[in-house]
């Protein structure tokens, strides 16, 4: 098979299975607690649910409000689009494509954060707020670690087109080279780890299932959004989870057979999911104040790769 | 280049006609005529020198010596791709600003004497296009000083307030002192060389021949005394006094065209001093340094803002250190012979000029329209815009969107090529260079990053949710046919992105006319990489706005007969909500300003009543301007204190005065005899 049809037929694979973490993550959390839990297909259940349902909007909003759930879904699935996935790279990948990504899943904040204001309710001023503080934390830390990436590519040799492509910084040469003994590498998916934290707002940066909006970052700046909206909103957040989590899993992937990356891919970010069950059981949601210390420890991290790589 | 005669003709023609109504006596219609004059002058002149530019290829340089030269040196223009790509914004917007503007002072025929403002304006158009165009020191000086005096009379228009008259002040001593560099610089240029002559291959074979002290002292006077103008911080005071003063389509020209030409002139004067000879490696990193401490002051400061022009003013502070860090990355490439690098850092620079142009004169104009409309652009008076002026609100968070460098938008494709400039450090020599080089690009992503709240804030706030106060409640709204200069700048902020691929390899031409790369230098293989990319974006584009489409399309086909509900907004179970209770531009940043309380400097004071029945408190959250109270005003107060000591001498006794002439000219005979 092609590399553009393997691609594209793990990008379906991706946009079909992505609600499935959800399901996952909240078994292992019930599990945990001891619990039976949601049914895994629940996030499936409520999309369905949601998209058959009518919608209720709020007298004081404009067109920002129905346009951005829109603009936020297409530019995650976009953003999805140029990573490789399952080992195969895009075929859309370029020069800096990292770069491209980055902000197409800022566009998808942006307008968020602006149906947010829309409402003219405090509580979703309150969320936007914290998001656009926290991502705006959380944007050179990325870019930090995708820096630590290209200049490992560039010191091996390789030409600036090759080296600054998602294809390649996530390709499996990064998981042999730490097989291979470039440790200091080893510090990117814990960076990868926290930013899927801040990104997706889970604990402990955020308590999506808090009693109290007061509290929450994402959750509530989506409390008007009702019926197709809120189901396209939800289902962004999980292709963004998807998004993260594909990241880090690449990072282990080695050259392999590709039905044996395949299987590897998913298996890994299923993992990460039971991974983040077992993190949101075992500790409580940090106080806002202390989140900025969390992404300054990842980026200390990236940096402490970044030094290490050019001291050899 | 007859055509550029052309223009330039136009514009001094229409500046005569409106000096004459000047000093008439000022009435309806002749107020009306200047309004009339002015516009026409400018948007005449701006098209046929918009043609000049576009209608001849983009390398091949323009040069023309007027027969009737100046009293020293020679009335020479010449206009290379440089010089090119700066006069665009200049015509663009000079033309565009000029109908905004004529829109806007419709409403104040009587009480201003519009002649004189139109006279002004034209200067400064005057004045631009010759700064870009002028290939002779002196003739440079003069435009220059054209172009720094219009402006104090621009911003001074509403002079009866007194906030309005210190601005201009502020302005015309920045762009003073700034000037006293250049006038340092080019004279020192005219001695070393012997001609006036700025850029000919003679000039340039001789300065090639200079010592490196001395090429660094030229490069020194060059960024002080345009760094001035670009607004490089700390020289950057002026901006946030002096546009949020002035009108807005005044603003809009001054961020929009004006400043760049600081940068050109950096631009320039490092291009004359770097061909045919090294330039020294420290230029490059002081560039790249405090291009990325303007762009952090500016976005951080802009934060703070809750004046919407303010808040615009210190993000052109910014963006001009975007521009300045793709200039340092350039020359760093240039001196370290990195093809890649010289060519992205130029090349972003001179993208993110065109773009800033696009998206400043757009959100300036824009700000000028909430002014207008509402009479205020305090941002906690204000909201629920959109609502009322749907359009305008669209073209604001077009603005908005773009200037946050979001794809679809053209920002995203200067911050693209300047990171892939930055990303290429591992090619340099030494671990410290590479890891500075990469800790800018980590630079890069706090300011992009602090960027999106910014114009979440700057969009959000005024445009969203409901009215704060009685000003949004009563507005005026535009018409949208007064409404098409901005209309034109957003499909412009469109265009730039979607046509990116076509427009960079004129870009890379014009970085390699000023800094010509050796022939050993893979030439077709970067473009190659470059398009590539761009044309991906390109799509990608194209992509994300006909995918949101389509989400669209089926969203509403799924809500089609189901039940579609207007209800007020939740407020957790209160019926009776006010828009008080939204969250205002301090609320908005106050997890940034406690974060980053030293950097913002936001002053939050609140005054309590504290008794059993509690009556009316206050809370008032500012961010000062912190370098002209703890910097500037103790050192001008100095000077001040010096110069009156030296009052001395001065006391109005004619018989001392005389007794110095004779000093003076004992000192000179003796000076002169040995």
């Amino acid at each position: 098979m092609s590399q553009p049809l393997l691609h594209a037929l793990h990008f379906v694979l991706a946009l079909l299975l992505s609600p499935l973490l959800f399901g996952i993550i909240n078994r292992v959390k019930a599990k945990v607690a001891g619990r039976h839990g949601k049914p895994l297909l629940q996030t499936y259940f409520d999309l369905i649910k949601l998209l058959r349902k009518g919608c209720v909007r709020s007298d004081c909003t404009t067109p920002v409000f129905t346009l951005a759930p829109c603009i936020q879904i297409s530019a995650t699935v976009l953003a999805l689009y140029f990573l490789p996935l399952g080992g195969v790279a895009s075929p859309a990948g370029f020069a800096g494509d990292f770069l491209l990504v980055s902000y197409l899943l800022a566009a998808g904040r942006f307008v968020i954060m602006l149906a947010a204001l829309d409402t003219g309710s405090s509580f979703e001023g309150m969320g936007a707020s914290r998001e656009a503080t926290f991502s705006a934390f959380a944007e050179p830390v990325l870019f930090l670690a995708m820096i630590v990436l290209t200049s490992f590519y560039m010191d091996l040799g390789h030409s600036e087109a090759y080296a600054f492509s998602l294809g390649t910084l996530f390709g499996g040469q990064s998981a042999l080279a730490w097989l291979n003994g470039k440790l200091e590498l080893l510090f990117i998916p814990p960076v990868f780890f926290l930013l899927l934290l801040v990104e997706n707002s889970r604990i402990p940066v955020d308590d999506p299932t808090t009693h109290l909006e007061l509290t929450m970052i994402h959750e509530v700046m989506i409390l008007d959004h009702s019926g197709p909206d809120l189901a396209l909103i939800l289902y962004a957040s999980t292709v963004k989870l998807w998004f993260f989590a594909s990241l880090i899993a690449s990072l282990f992937i080695p050259p392999m057979q590709i039905w044996q990356e395949s299987l590897l891919w998913l298996l890994l970010i299923f993992l990460l999911a039971v991974i983040l069950g077992l993190l949101e059981s075992s500790m409580a949601r940090l106080r806002l104040h202390r989140v900025p210390a969390l992404i300054g420890a990842a980026g200390m991290m990236a940096a402490l790769a970044l030094i290490l790589s050019q001291m050899r | 280049m007859s055509l550029f005669l052309l223009s330039l003709a136009a514009f001094a023609g229409a500046a005569l006609c409106c000096l004459s109504l000047a000093v008439l006596r000022p009435t309806r219609q002749r107020a009306r005529l200047a309004n009339l004059l002015g516009v026409l002058g400018a948007s005449a002149g701006s098209a046929v020198g918009l043609w000049a530019i576009l209608s001849t290829p983009f390398a091949t340089p323009l040069e023309v010596t007027l027969p009737f030269g100046l009293p020293v040196g020679a009335c020479t223009l010449s206009i290379d791709p440089l010089g090119r790509l700066f006069l665009l914004p200049v015509f663009v917007l000079g033309a565009l600003t000029a109908v905004k503007g004529a829109f806007s002072l419709a409403h104040e025929l009587t009480s201003h004497n519009l002649a004189v403002h139109w006279f002004f304006f034209l200067m400064l158009l005057l004045g631009m296009s010759l700064v870009m165009a002028a290939n002779d020191t002196v003739l440079f000086l003069l435009s220059w000083e054209i172009m720094s005096l219009a402006p104090f009379f621009l911003i001074d228009f509403h002079d009866s307030e007194k906030q309005v008259r210190d601005a201009s002040w502020i302005y015309l001593t920045a762009a003073h002192l700034g000037a006293v560099f250049l006038l340092a610089l080019f004279v020192l240029l005219w001695q070393k060389t012997g001609t006036t002559t700025i850029s000919s291959p003679e000039t340039i074979s001789i300065i090639s021949g200079f010592s490196p002290e001395l090429r660094s002292l030229l490069f020194v006077l060059a960024l002080l005394g345009f760094g001035a103008k670009a607004g490089l911080a700390p020289m950057h005071v002026w901006l946030p006094e002096a546009h949020p003063a002035a009108p807005s389509h005044v603003s809009a020209l001054l961020s929009g065209a004006m400043i760049n030409a600081g940068l050109y002139g950096i631009l320039r004067v490092t291009s004359i001093l770097s061909l045919r000879s090294t330039p020294e490696s420290w230029w490059g990193w002081t560039l790249l340094v405090l291009g990325l401490a303007t762009a952090l002051t500016g976005i951080f400061k802009a934060l703070a803002q809750s004046n919407l022009k303010r808040l615009l003013a210190y993000s052109s502070v910014e963006n001009m250190g975007i521009m300045l860090m793709g200039a340092g990355v350039g020359l760093i490439g240039y001196t370290t012979k990195n093809f890649w690098m010289t060519t992205f850092g130029f090349a972003a620079c001179l993208y993110h000029m065109l773009n800033h142009a696009a998206f400043k004169g757009l959100l300036f104009l824009g700000a000028g329209e909430v002014l207008h409309a509402t009479g205020t652009v305090n941002m906690a008076y204000l909201g629920g815009l959109h609502k009322k002026m749907p359009l305008l609100g669209l073209l604001f968070a077009v603005g908005a969107a773009s200037i946050a460098s979001l794809p679809p938008f053209n920002g995203f494709v200067s911050e693209y090529l300047l990171a892939l400039a930055l990303l290429d450090a591992p090619r340099l020599v030494g671990s410290e260079q590479q890891v500075g080089v990469l800790l800018s690009l980590v630079g890069l992503g706090v300011i992009s990053g602090f960027a999106l709240a910014l114009y979440v804030k700057a969009y959000g706030i005024p445009f969203l949710g409901t009215p704060r106060s009685g000003f949004s409640r009563t507005v005026h709204a535009p018409t949208p046919l007064s409404l098409w200069p901005l209309v034109l700048l957003a499909l412009l902020c469109l265009l730039l992105s979607l046509a990116a691929a076509r427009i960079f390899p004129h870009l890379a031409g014009a970085v390699s006319s000023s800094f010509p790369p050796p022939h050993t230098w893979d030439v077709a293989s970067l473009l190659q990489d470059a398009t590539n990319g761009l044309s991906t974006i390109c799509l990608t584009s194209l992509g994300l706005i006909f995918l949101s489409l389509l989400f669209l399309l089926f969203r509403s086909i799924l809500l089609r007969g189901k039940k579609q509900e207007v209800r007020g907004t939740w407020s957790c179970g209160y019926q009776e909500s006010s828009p008080r209770i939204q969250y205002t531009d301090a609320g908005f940043t106050e997890p940034s300003a406690r974060f980053l309380k030293t950097l913002m400097g936001v002053t939050a004071t609140v005054r309590l009543d504290n008794d059993i029945f509690p009556k009316e408190s206050h809370l008032s959250v500012s961010a000062p301007p912190r370098l002209i109270r703890l910097f500037y005003t103790p050192l001008f107060q100095g000077i001040e204190t010096v110069c009156n000591a030296l009052k001395i001498m001065q006391h109005g006794k004619i018989h001392i005065y005389i007794l110095y002439i004779l000093v003076t000219l004992c000192v000179l005979l003796i000076w002169g005899v040995y």
